[in-house]
Parts: C-alpha cells; structure tokens; sequence
C-alpha cells in the first residue's frame, strides 16, 4: 500500500486514528455505527475490484451479497448446518454468482453501461426469485436461531465485534492490495486502461475478467455472511435490494476507485457525513438525507479522483508517475 | 411544482416539526423526565404507517403528561425519544444505540417484523425492552428473547379469530358463502395469512378457489380482477397494503365482479379512513379483521378528536401505538424507576387493562400478550365501524352484501 | 384459464403504453448524453404531484393539465442539466450516474417531508369509467394513455428527424466534438434534450394520474421496468421504446397469468437479460 504524499498519509492516519478512537469512545452509537460502516466497507472492497481496478462498473453488487449471505442462511436454517461451514459456502457461492454473472455478460462483450444495467438485472432476478420461493423463506426471509456463542458465530460482546470486523476489512484490504501490485491486477489495469491493447499484447482478457469478478463475488459474498451473522435476519429485499448495490459503488467513487484505502475511506467519510446530517437534523426525518446528497453533489465536484485523489495532490513526494494509493 | 423551497417556508416547516416532536423537552423545567424510545421508519417505503406510529406514542405521551405524569415517580413527564429506522433493519438496530446512549427505559416499534427482529435483538444486549406496538412474525416471540414484549396480536392469532369470526358471520347468513378467493401480497403477513387459510377455510365448508399472491408494489390489477371473477368465488379474501388495496379495488369495480363479501385480514385500506372517503362507492361493506380500539372508551374518543384536530387520519398504527406507551407508562408507574432491567420486570408482570385496546388485562407469556384479539371492522357509509366482538361494537354487522338494486 | 388471454394481452397493452411514455424520456436522454439518469423515477413522481395538486386545489383536469405541466417540466429539466449536473459531474460518467442518485435521493426526500408518505388520488368523476373492446374491460385512462403513447413516439421521432433542434441534438449524440466545430452549442443542446425527456415524463404523469396513485415513493415502482424497457427497445431509439413498452407489457400480463403475480415479474427481468445477451443493440437499435 505505497502512499505517495503527505495528504494521503495524513489521510491514512486520520482514518486510522479514527478506528481506533472507537474504542475508547465509550459510546454505543459509535461503535455500532462503526461497525455498520465496517460491513458496508467490505462489499465496497468487493466492488472496488472489478470497478475500480477492471473498470467494470457494476450496478448490481446486490446479486453477489445477497448469494453469499442467502447460501449460507439457507445451509443454516434448511440444513442445520454449522454457521463457521454456512461463512465459507457464503463466500464460495458468492464468487461463484460473480464468476457466472461475468461469464454471461462478458462472453458478448458487454462493458460500460450495458454492463452496469445487466448486473442490476441479475439483482433484481435474484430478488424477485427469493421472495417468491419456499426454500429461501419467501417473503417471511430467514431468520437464524438465536445461540450466540463463538461455535456459531454470534459474537454478544461488541467490542468483539468490531475488532472480528477490523481483522476482516485489514485483510480484504491486504489482499487488494496483493491483487493489485501482482500480475494479475496489471492485466486488470490494462482492461481498464484499453482493453484491446491488452488484447493486442495476448492478455486473455475474458479470462481476466471473469476471474476479477469471481473475487470480487468473493468480497461480496463474505460482506453478505458477515450482515447476516451480525443480524440474524434476511430477505429479498434487505440483501438483494437496489440499496446494496448503491453502497457498493458510493463509497469506492468517493473514496477513490481503483485505490486499496479509497473504498475504506470513503465509506467511513459517507457514513459520518449521513451520521452528521443526522445530528444536524434531527426533528426532521427525511432532510437529513437531503443534506446528504447535498454535500455528495458537492464532493463530487471537487473529488474528481475521490478522498485519494485530492490528498494526493497535497505535498507530493515525487513527480507523478502513480498517485495512487 | 419546481424546486422552489424558500428559506421561509424551510424554516417554518422545520420549527413547526421541531416544536411537535419536541414539545415534551420544553417541559422539562418543571419536573423531571423519563425517557420512552419510538422507534419507527420515517422514511423509506414504511414512512406512511412509521410516521403514524410515531404520532400515535406522542398524543398518549401528552396525554399522560397532561394527567399528571409518572406519579410513583414524582410527576415525572414522559420525554419521547424518537429515532428513524428508515425502513432497513441495521438502521432500525443502530437505532437502539441511539436510544441507549439517550437513556430511554423502553422503547415502541417498530411496524414491521423484519425491523422488530433486528431492532429487538440489539435491544436485548443492552436490557431494554421492546413493547411492540406491531410486529406480526410469530418469529419475534419464539426467540426467546427477555426483553421482548408484543402488544398486539400476531398472524395467527388474527388469522384464527378472523376464521372464527367469519364462520359466524356465515352462519347468521345461513352459509351462504361457499367459494372463495384469496389475494395477498408475498410478504411475511400475506403467505403465512393465506397458508393457514387454505387449511382452515375448508373446515368450515368454504372452498377455496384461487389464490393469487402478488408483489408489492404491483402496478395493475386487471389479471387478478378476472382470475377472481372467472373463479366465480363468493367471497373476496385479501391482505396487502393501502396502495395495492386501492387499485384492486378498482379494478374489481371495472371488470365487475360480483361478491358476496370482501373479508380482508390485516388489510391496509378496509380500516382506513382516507380510503374509505376517496372511495366511498366500492368501500362499502368491506370487512377487515384489524388491530383497532375499543371507540366506547371516552380516551379512545378523546384520541379521536385530537387525531382530527391535527388533521391526520385515524389509522390503527396511531391507536396501537398509543395503547402501547400506556403500557409502558403503566409499567414506569409500578417500576417507580426508569432503570432498563426493573422496567423488563415490571413489563413481565404486567396485568395493565386501561389501555385503549379492547383487550383483556395484559399477560405476556413468553413475550406474547395473551389477551390480546383482533376486532372486525366494516365501512359503512364514510365511517369504519367496529362490528365485532358484540361487547365492543358499534354497529350490526352486515353480511352478505345486499343485492344492488 | 384461456379464456383469459384476450382480455390479458389487451391489459398488458394497456400498461406496457405507460412503461413505453415513462421510458421515452429515458431513452432519449440515454441515447443522446450517455447518462444513465437515476433521477427519472423521482422526476415522474414530482410529476404526479404537480399534476395531482393541480387537480385537488385548482380542479384542472389531469389532462387539461398537460399545456401547464409540460413546459414547467422542460424548464425544470434543461436547469437541472445546464446548472447541475453539467457543472458538478467533472465529466465523469460514474459521477453523473452518483449525481442523478443524489438528486433522486433530495426529490424523494423533499417530497416526503412537505407531502408526507400519504396515498394519494385524485378523486375524478371518470376514475373507475371502462371501454368495452372485444369483450373486456378496459379502464378508460389506460386506453387514453395507449392511444397518446401511440401518437407521441413518433411525433417525437419525426422532431428529432425533421426539426432543426432534432438534427443538432442527433448531432451531438453521434459526434459530440464535431458539432461543436459547426458551431452548435453543445451544453445547451444536451440541456434541451434533458428538458425534452424531463417534458416527456411530466406527459406520462398527466396519463398516468387517473388510474394510479401517488406517494413519495412510486417513482421506484415505474423506473426499473422502464429501464427494460428502453434497453430492450434500444438504447436511444423512441419507436424501440414503445414497441418494448407494449411487448414488456403483454410478456408481465401474460406472465403474471400463468406464473403467479410474483414470479411473473421476472418474465421482464429475464427478458431484459437474454436481450443484453444476445442483442445488446435492443429491438431497434444501433449497433455498439
């Protein structure tokens, strides 16, 4: 994670300070707050990694958290499975909703906005089919057995909580990293960049793609397992809804797409502005989300390359050759 | 209609929510407060019945201030804390952080299930309890959660007496209704609703003949209206919400389909009072198995009055979440303490039977007031009356519906 | 069952005629500014609110509401792309995408603070009225709605063949820096079709009104089907649209009929995917 100016290590610092700060606030709000912002974080990640890196800007992220965290209700409530088996099979079945919904689109070559439209499809299929059969609980949703214990994955202690979550997005985090500064991310860069260049040089870029979207159903799928582990409670709507896929995307755009710490940081930035808007505007249910979007059209005017971005810019080390972070 | 909002109208706006919501606050000079959280949606698809909610808790909150208060408690006044769940459920469970960190004793919500589940959850790990005012998954009290108290009937419940209900109904008519068709959106309410229909209708030798599911929202009616003629049912069961209801109604209207009756459970509109004046015409004579008050209670018409002054509409979201700060102030008055954990207990104990609710003395077990029934309600004219169980009703029930001339 | 298509097929016309005018606006803004334009359904609903206080404080008809409602739309429009999402978006498309939401999320909001989260219809004499067609019922504005859907696609399409602005708009939509260089104003001609599309949902409003309802919230049951539809129809292409908009409609009708009312919603969904898949171009469409 090479960072190449003083605002983004300042950056970097605050966020850092900010999480750690958690802990000793001693305040409930922040803390679960936090740890919402944490999960949201996670499929952020997820996206940032066919969005950001591949360029595959995905409007349906949604398909991918909602397989993840359906897989593994269902091991646990139909099967009687284990939740520690339900973690992994949410996250297997995750990718593997990102490696078919990739195939599919990609096999025709689908990209931009077509591709954007054809993943909100897939969501809004998946959703439409979750509430409509008995096997994923139908419009009732999923509801866990209430049994917390380190054995099923139901944590009552939430400082536990949230430390369990910081390990998981450090760790998501890493292996962005990893994927990144590896062969595999430069070829996703080069798809990014100009994809029949990249063709041009024998990248298979198909290939390349469709694997960028197996992780990235990854990422989702595990973000998904960690809402319903949190929660207990799922429907169509709550993880296959149109609301999940937006998180996906805001966080990354604003934070920095195609950056390891920009989906991270703009989530946590998002998340305190809504939380600010909140405080602000209390009486008035509804106005806080105005002033949220307010200040988003605003931040989009002057984070053209998102919260990375503009700290990049801020006392450089060297001539720009890669401002990201 | 452009964006025009000035400054003005702005800050009018906002000082007149503000001053509603906080009215409670400016009266803390006086005397001491105790804190009760309402956690509603406010916004998002569930803001309707959220925010009627919300108004419920605060006309009995000033109520039972203008009566004197908390009075084991010295007087204390009754401060609402009120926190938006924006219909989702993580926002409806960080909303107990926010309740917590308030000092709230208890807390009402949260209108449907699936924010009950997860506002009720979080709550337990902080000892507070939660007097649902709504929440009709039988999930929310088979948890076994502590601090989980239901008001209100569940689905089965309602589900049940709605049967019994309408077996007596078909009785008086002599069994007049034989066929019947079931509409219902596939939600939690409206599948379970129509699963234990369909093995119980044909036990008291009603046959049913269709039943359709359908999203919501669902944006026409058209099919649904033929598939219930074509089914030749004589009786009409529907479940869904206000917007659905209004258009299927019409719809029944244009393709014309002749009922006997339309006997809704839970429905939105059919005990709505802005529907029944928007349509008055094919309103008439619908039946709905509700939550609703007792309306010969003088507290339940002075309720009324207020609801009228301040120009809402007198849905059941505002009388049951009413009724359930009355449970929770009753509980205030034997805990003489707002601490979270002698409130469960005292909530535990209950046998409060003042509320507004046609209910008999209160006795959660396992969570689930026992004495808690639905009513049934029938628009008449550009009125809902309350037309059983006879001790409470205020009008004869009429069944089927007469021929038109 | 059979006895049932008829009248089935004739109600799915009816309702694909509202998708096709909600998606006309749609397409159009796509086809020219390559915006996926979230705002629409918040647009259609701050639509039916106009049109439905228009009728309940002032008593104009909803559809003799049209000459009022179409132009302040187009203003409303052509400011919305002029003053904001032109300055604001840097030129980036994942941040107009961002833009669109965040004016969606400010529409629907302000709506549900100033207009509350109440149902609301409009109490018209002709509301539960029907026309008789080949044995089935079929509400009287439906049909209004798929007869004015009939005319106004390709009168559409004949202003942007034959018009001057419909040839500097077609200009700019196929070769943006081009016809700068013969000299058309660009931000103005993607703020005129902005206000052209904005104009096109205030008419689905004005026929739409009469037989639905409004909450701050109804936007969304509208806009995702419209998205279908104008991928189906063809990105850009008006005439795609509306033959997509009648086709969804009879594929959900007849859907919902043999499915079930909730399945039978992912009959457009899937239709939506295959025609990605294997058509991305759309129905009527050009090639990428």
């Amino acid at each position: 994670m090479r960072l190449n100016s003083v605002g983004q290590i300042a950056l970097v610092a605050a966020a850092i300070a900010y999480l750690l700060g958690v802990y000793f606030a001693s305040s409930p709000v922040w803390m679960g707050f936090t740890i919402n912002a944490l999960i949201v974080a996670v499929i952020a990640l997820s996206w940032n990694i066919t969005g950001g890196f591949g360029g595959l800007s995905s409007f349906g992220h949604a398909a991918m958290y909602g397989t993840g965290a359906y897989a593994s209700a269902i091991l646990q409530v139909k099967f009687g499975l284990n939740a520690w088996i339900g973690f992994g099979a949410g996250i297997l079945a995750g990718a593997a909703m990102g490696a078919f919904i990739g195939a599919l689109a990609f096999r025709y070559g689908l990209r931009g906005s077509y591709f954007a439209l054809v993943t909100l499809a897939f969501a809004e299929v998946l959703r439409i089919c979750a509430s409509s059969f008995e096997f994923t609980g139908g419009g009732s949703g999923l509801q866990l057995t209430l049994a917390p214990g380190i054995g099923n994955l139901q944590i009552n202690d939430r400082t536990v909580v949230y430390t369990a979550l910081l390990i998981v997005v450090a760790a998501v985090m890493a292996l962005t990293a990893l994927i990144k500064f590896s062969r595999f991310g430069a070829y996703l860069i080069a798809v990014r960049e100009n994809e029949d260049a990249a063709r041009a040089l024998g990248i298979d870029t198909y290939k390349i793609k469709v694997q960028a979207m197996a992780i990235s159903g990854a990422f989702g799928g595990l973000a998904g397992v960690l809402y319903l582990q949190l929660w207990l409670f799922i429907d169509s709507t709550v993880v296959y809804g149109s609301a999940v896929s937006v998180e996906a995307l805001i966080g990354p755009i604003i934070g920095g797409a195609g950056t390891v710490w920009g989906p991270l940081l703009g989530t946590l930035g998002l998340h305190l502005l809504g939380e600010g808007a909140k405080h602000l505007l209390p009486n008035a249910p509804g106005l806080n989300f105005v002033l949220y979007a307010i200040v988003l059209i605003c931040a989009l005017r002057f984070l053209p390359q998102g919260l990375v971005g503009l700290a990049g810019r801020v006392g450089p080390f060297k001539k720009k050759e890669n401002d990201n972070a | 209609m452009t964006f025009k909002i000035d400054r003005r109208d702005l800050l009018k706006a906002s000082g007149a929510i503000a001053a509603t919501l906080a009215a409670p606050s400016i009266l803390r000079a006086q005397a001491a407060t105790v804190k009760v959280g309402v956690i509603e949606p406010l916004t998002g698809n569930l803001a309707y019945n959220g925010t009627q909610s919300a108004a419920g808790a605060k006309f009995a909150a000033d109520a039972i201030n203008a009566a004197g208060g908390i009075k084991s408690m010295g007087g204390a006044k009754i401060e609402l804390v009120v926190v938006d769940a924006q219909s989702r459920p993580e926002a409806a469970a960080s909303a107990v952080d926010t309740l917590v960190q308030a000092g709230a004793c208890a807390f009402t919500g949260a209108t449907a299930s699936a924010l009950g589940l997860a506002s009720s959850q979080a709550a337990a790990k902080h000892n507070l309890a939660q007097v649902f005012s709504i929440g009709t998954a039988e999930t929310i009290v088979q948890r076994g959660l502590p601090n989980v108290f239901r008001f209100t009937p569940g689905v089965n419940k309602c589900t049940s007496v709605a049967l019994t209900n309408l077996k007596l109904l078909n009785e008086g008519s002599g069994n007049s209704v034989k066929t019947a068709a079931i509409v219902h959106e596939d939600g939690p309410f409206g599948s379970n609703m129509a699963k234990i229909m369909k093995e119980e209708l044909p036990k008291q030798g009603i046959e049913v003949v269709e039943t359709i599911s359908h999203p919501t929202p669902q944006r026409d009616f058209s099919n649904i209206a033929l598939r219930v003629k074509a089914s030749k049912a004589d009786i009409l069961i529907p479940s869904n919400y206000l917007n659905e209801y209004t258009l299927m109604a019409r719809a029944l209207n244009q393709q014309r389909v002749e009922l006997k009756a339309i006997y809704s459970i839970l429905g939105g509109a059919a005990s709505n009072i802005k529907f029944v004046r928007e349509n008055q015409e094919v309103a008439q004579y619908v039946m709905d198995c509700n939550h609703w008050y007792d309306p010969t209670k003088e507290e339940s018409k002075a309720l009324a009055a207020k609801v009228a002054d301040a120009k809402l509409d007198l849905t059941y979201d505002i009388m049951v979440s009413y009724a359930t700060i009355q449970v929770i102030a009753d509980a205030l008055e034997r805990a003489a303490s707002d601490d979270r954990q002698k409130m469960i207990e005292a909530l535990a104990a209950s046998t409060f039977d003042g509320s507004i609710m046609p209910y008999g003395p209160t006795k959660f077990v396992n969570g689930d007031n026992v004495n808690s029934q639905p009513v049934n309600t029938q628009i008449r004219g550009d009125k809902i009356e309350l037309v059983f169980p006879k001790e409470y009703a205020s009008a004869e029930a009429v069944f089927p519906i007469p021929a038109k001339n | 069952m059979s006895s049932l298509i008829l009248p089935a097929v004739l109600s799915g016309l009816m309702m694909g005629a509202v998708y096709a005018l909600v998606a006309l606006g749609l397409t159009l803004i796509y086809g020219v500014l390559h915006i996926i334009n979230f705002a629409h359904g918040s647009l259609l609903m701050l639509a039916l609110y106009a049109v439905y206080f228009l009728h309940y404080h002032l008593g104009v008809d909803p559809y003799l509401a049209i000459p009022i409602v179409l132009p302040v739309f187009f203003a409303l429009g052509y400011a919305l792309q002029r003053g904001l999402i032109a300055p604001m978006s840097s030129g980036s498309e994942q941040n107009v995408l961002l833009i669109t939401l965040a004016i969606s999320m400010i529409v629907d909001n302000l709506a549900l603070y100033f207009w509350t989260s109440n149902t609301r219809t409009a109490d018209i004499a002709y509301a539960y009225d029907t026309v008789e067609i080949l044995g089935a019922y079929l509400p009287l504005g439906r049909v209004i709605a798929f007869v004015a859907a009939l005319a106004v696609a390709p009168l559409l399409w004949a202003f942007m063949a034959y018009t001057r602005t419909g040839s500097a708009i077609r200009a700019v939509a196929i070769e943006k820096r081009g016809a700068e260089l013969v000299g058309i104003d660009v931000n103005h001609t993607y703020a005129i079709c902005f206000g052209i599309g904005t104009a096109c949902v205030a008419l689905a409003a004005c026929l739409l009104l009469p037989t639905f309802y409004v909450t701050p919230q109804v936007g969304y049951t509208f806009v995702l089907v419209a998205f279908t539809t104008v991928v189906l129809g063809g990105m850009g292409s008006l005439v795609g649209a509306l033959i997509a908009g009648l086709l969804l409609g009879v594929i959900e009708s007849l859907c919902g009929l043999f499915l079930g009312e909730s399945l039978g919603q992912i009959g457009i969904f899937l239709a939506f995917i295959l025609i990605l898949l294997f058509k991305p171009s759309g129905l009527l469409g050009r090639a990428r």
